[in-house]
């Protein structure tokens, strides 16, 4: 589904039935309704030369309202329900999205339960819980019963959601496919009982059936229960539920996650960050972000009585100087009814928009996820040796603020380190190829991705200079997680199912930049590696020869060998003492000795790192007859 | 019979030139070696890298003296360190060949530098890497023991392979047996590695000088040809670049018998260095010229003006490459060639003339045409030669 750039002031809650045979604006800026089959009534012609042709009049008798419903019945693949596996991940999606939307909104901490059960052998049931704050009782059938209801379609503001469709789609998919109504269980904090609602949809109407309607008692406080049951499969590994929740769980460390899979196996991913994100604000659209359409919409629906208070008040950036020079251009005076303003005018006046310069957009409207949540949450949902993250400052593309992310993580559990094996032996596995993560306003994106500008900037990357392996084309051939989040108040996606990003200009500058600052870290770690490996294999040859020099120095004098091959033993850890370095998370090297916690470093604890303190020494003496040398401290000796 | 080209000088050179010359006991190259391993010892104990420090055996390292007119040695030398990845192999071969001439030397037995090559090979444990690869590997590590140590190879107990023959009217003592050298048959006297006094005496002399050609093709010539029995020499042949057992030899006959040396080489950039080594001693081994080279030791031939002085035919030339011209160009720049007006217009004849030639063309006019006029008219006329 495709945004809208429009916001209708104080449309608030209204209640919006959108059909299609009504009064349209010429240029409608709901491109949902684009989508649909254009009804003609004024279009039916009786055709005197076909005999077999339908008069008018009887076409007119067919010629009836459409139920936005009843569309989106039929074109469910429009909302991300074209197959059964993808149906399973879009209910989840819509009902955690919404989920996390609402305690956000409302300041609380989100603490998410997602329930799949496998009913038969296609139909599931899928039970999601947040503690938000709960849901009016009036309200809830319309959320969830009726389709393009919601508060989120009418502003310009970062958020999950956008049109109000997700959750009641996903109800009436239910309902399509196996009958059963949307259950929801909502408390509202404070109040006794909770509100136990069973609704399907009268898809003719878009109107909520209420089925069943009781209080229950519940053991939580407050927040939201829904229920849906449909007909779908599960499937694990890529574009599955599990990895929605795995990479939502990412995007989202702020947020506590229990995943009950079909197999009863339950997944948790505790929250890392327990602080909200600042609360994204709303802001007006900017007058480069909108379109002819838009801005004839806006001029229909504005209070305003003239051209420049309009400017001023349902733009953002539009000071009374800009409003004027604005007019002037458009030929208009600031004073101009509104009214007056026809189709020819409005066009004027939209090319004296794009033409005048106008400030950026506020940019302070966007919620970034932030360098250090990301961390939080790559080492949360994965095992790596190394991760960095980094936000790009701002940017805005076709008046459009947003923010670009990126975090790296490399190693580990992801494929190890195969730095040594990549050049010595050649039957060394393939290492694993780089995953990228994508991410829209926290949102995953699992499908389309090699159309997504997120991916491309990945592959366009030069990564060997990071010193990763890439074929032309391709993802670097790295054990490596390669996370793209992009944060904007109108995110473009190529297509209504929300799957991929466009390619703008500007936001794959972004995306490249923010990609360069963390794969050049990454790159520092790397040669770090590869050099602590040359002094691996030094020491290697210092050892290797040193039992030779030994017994050949030993067979030349008298000396007490096991001492003197104690004392070339601890030359040979000293001069490759790079060779024991090891690397926190963020590829700085950890000074052995050094004090417990570095001021710039971000939490991280992970049990699991390090090696055993000396591994050499196991190595080197493994088959030898003398035990190894006691390390006694050096022998105080008069050093010149 | 020519007159002796230059009379060697009685006093300077029959003297032993240096007190190293003298070959020592056992004990003091034992004590040598343990001094080596002592030092390691020593640095490993105070936690420094050890090192065993090596004269530098290479042109930036060697002088040419004009007084004594060898090639001698200068005193840079190069740290071989263990803890140096580049080194540590080197270093460990050093210490390792060092141990086993030590065991040669308290054994009191000699091994030929192939046989120290297998004495110190083996399979490094835990590995399978041998300690030498090859005997490229041992020899220039056992060259640097002798330098570093001050200790001449014989005093390591280590020889190297015969190479090179004589034949002529001398006889000598070889390790107590007396040998007449020109009842050696075919092969003549095989000249062995070692060719010290104490192993080699001069009983009886009545050659007036000393012909030393290239190769035992060459020498064979001669032998048959019985020219050292018509002109009353010794006919010597290094195979090639001759060992250093040759050119002691050659040095201890010039000194000891005062017998002159005419070198008969090829006319290439080889031939001259061949005989620059037997003059005034080699890059490699100068720390040892002192008591192998030969400075009055002149070239006969061939001369690159020779083609025309002898009315060769076009049949006895061999190309000349472009790495011969370097090569020609290397030697003019020696501090013993340079100078040397002879030489250089030589040289340059060479390169002029676009073409080597070796001894054995010489054939080419007949086969004996080199005994029997060549090498005579080049005796006779001192004016052909080149010092």
């Amino acid at each position: 589904m495709r945004q809208t750039g429009a916001s209708s002031p104080a449309a608030g809650e209204s209640q919006l039935t959108l059909s299609f045979s009504d009064g349209r604006p010429g240029l409608s800026p709901t491109e949902t309704v684009k989508r649909a089959p254009k009804p003609k009534p004024a279009a039916a012609k009786t055709r005197p030369g076909r005999t077999r042709g339908l008069s008018a009049e009887d076409m007119a008798r067919q010629q009836r309202e459409i139920s936005v419903s009843e569309f989106f019945a039929k074109n469910r693949h429009l909302l991300g329900f074209d197959n059964k596996r993808k149906a399973m991940l879009t209910t989840v999606k819509e009902a955690v999205d919404n989920s996390l939307d609402a305690c956000e909104e409302a300041g609380i901490l989100p603490d998410i339960w997602i329930e799949v059960s496998q009913l038969t052998e296609d139909r599931f049931c899928v039970c999601v819980r947040d503690n938000g704050p709960g849901i009016v009782k009036q309200q809830i059938p319309n959320i969830f019963g009726k389709l393009l209801y919601g508060s989120k379609f009418h502003r310009l503001k970062m958020a999950r959601g956008q049109q109000g469709i997700g959750i009641s789609a996903a109800g009436m998919y239910g309902l399509l496919t196996t009958g059963k109504p949307i259950s929801i269980i909502s408390r509202i904090a404070g109040k006794k009982d909770a509100h136990h609602y069973k609704l399907a949809i009268d898809t003719k109407k878009n109107k909520p059936d209420i089925i069943h309607d009781d209080a229950v008692e519940v053991d939580w406080e407050h927040g939201t229960r829904v229920e849906i049951e449909l007909e779908a499969s599960y499937a694990k590994g890529r574009q599955s539920v599990d990895e929605y929740v795995e990479q939502t769980a990412i995007a989202n460390p702020h947020g506590s996650f229990a995943y009950q899979l079909p197999t009863g196996e339950v997944r948790e991913y505790p929250r890392s960050v327990h602080e909200l994100p600042p609360a994204p604000r709303e802001i007006k659209p900017h007058p480069y972000g909108i379109e002819l359409g838009t801005l004839m919409k806006m001029l229909k629906e504005t209070e305003c009585q003239q051209v420049g208070a309009f400017l001023q008040t349902e733009f953002s950036r539009v000071s009374p100087t800009i409003s004027r020079s604005v007019c002037d251009t458009a030929g208009l005076t600031p004073r101009t009814w509104v009214k007056t303003v026809d189709p020819q005018t409005a066009e004027k006046l939209f090319n004296a928009l794009q033409k005048t310069r106008i400030m950026a957009p506020a940019t302070n409207c966007l919620a970034p996820i932030g360098a250090e949540a990301i961390l939080a949450g790559l080492l949360k949902g994965i095992k790596a040796e190394f991760y960095t993250a980094t936000t790009r400052p701002p940017a805005v593309y076709r008046g459009n603020p947003f923010q670009i992310e990126v975090g790296i993580a490399y190693g580990g559990e992801l494929g190890g380190d195969w730095l040594r094996s990549d050049k010595s032996n050649g039957d060394a596995s393939a290492p694993p190829e780089t995953r990228v993560l994508r991410f829209a306003n926290r949102v995953p994106l699992l499908y389309q991705q090699s159309g997504c500008s997120m991916y491309r900037s990945v592959v366009e990357t030069g990564w060997n200079k990071y010193g990763l392996s890439q074929s032309r084309g391709s993802l670097p051939a790295a054990p490596m997680v390669v996370l793209v989040h992009m944060a904007s108040v109108w995110v473009p996606f190529t297509s209504e199912s929300k799957e991929a990003i466009a390619d703008y200009d500007e936001i794959r500058k972004e995306i490249k930049l923010a990609i360069a600052e963390c794969g050049r870290r990454l790159g520092v770690l790397l040669r770090r590696k590869r050099t602590k490996v040359a002094y691996a294999r030094r020491r290697d040859v210092f050892t290797r020869y040193i039992d030779e020099v030994v017994n050949a120095v030993g067979e030349m004098t008298r000396v007490n060998r096991t001492e003197f091959r104690g004392h070339l033993l601890k030359l040979s850890e000293r001069y490759t003492a790079a060779a024991d370095m090891d690397f926190d998370d963020h590829g700085k090297v950890i000074r052995k000795s050094a004090e417990p916690g570095l001021a710039d470093t971000v939490v991280v604890d992970r049990s699991d790192d390090g090696e055993p303190d000396e591994p050499e020494q196991g190595v080197l003496f493994e088959d030898e007859a003398p035990p190894p040398p006691t390390r006694k401290p050096a022998r105080p000796r008069r050093k010149k | 019979m020519p007159k002796t080209p230059k009379k060697p000088k009685a006093s300077a050179s029959a003297a032993t030139p240096s007190p190293r010359r003298a070959k020592r006991d056992g004990q003091a190259t034992q004590a040598r070696l343990a001094k080596l391993a002592d030092a390691v010892v020593a640095l490993a104990e105070k936690q420094k890298d050890p090192f065993v420090d090596i004269p530098i055996r290479a042109l930036s390292n060697v002088s040419f003296n004009e007084k004594t007119r060898y090639i001698e040695m200068g005193d840079k030398t190069q740290r071989r360190n263990f803890f140096n990845y580049g080194q540590a192999k080197r270093f460990m071969q050093t210490v390792l060949v060092a141990s086993k001439c030590k065991q040669l030397v308290d054994e009191d037995k000699t091994a030929s530098i192939r046989q120290i090559y297998y004495l110190a090979k083996h399979t490094i444990k835990g590995t399978n890497e041998k300690t030498f690869d090859d005997q490229d590997e041992s020899d220039p590590v056992l060259e640097d023991l002798e330098v570093a140590l001050d200790s001449l190879r014989e005093e390591l107990h280590i020889f190297a392979s015969n190479r090179g023959n004589l034949v002529g009217p001398i006889t000598l003592v070889d390790s107590g047996n007396e040998l007449d050298c020109t009842r050696m048959g075919s092969a003549g006297y095989a000249v062995p590695s070692i060719v010290e006094p104490d192993i080699i005496q001069f009983k009886k002399c009545k050659a007036k000088f000393i012909l030393h050609v290239e190769k035992d093709t060459v020498w064979r010539r001669f032998y048959e040809d019985r020219f050292w029995e018509k002109h009353n020499c010794i006919v010597s042949h290094g195979s090639g670049q001759p060992t250093r057992g040759m050119r002691r030899l050659l040095h201890r006959m010039h000194n000891e018998l005062k017998l002159p040396v005419y070198a008969l080489l090829d006319c290439d950039p080889w031939g001259y260095y061949i005989y620059s080594v037997i003059k005034q001693g080699s890059i490699n081994l100068a720390y040892e010229s002192r008591r192998m080279a030969v400075p009055e030791a002149v070239f006969i031939g061939v001369s690159a003006f020779d083609y025309e002085r002898y009315d060769l035919s076009d049949d006895v030339k061999l190309g000349l490459d472009s790495a011969d011209v370097k090569r020609c160009k290397q030697i003019l720049a020696y501090p013993w060639f340079a100078g040397k007006r002879p030489w250089e217009k030589e040289i340059k004849k060479l390169v002029r003339n676009g073409f080597k030639m070796e001894v054995e063309a010489l054939c080419n006019k007949s086969l004996s045409f080199v005994t029997e006029e060549y090498v005579p008219a080049k005796l006779k006329d001192r004016k052909q030669w080149l010092d």
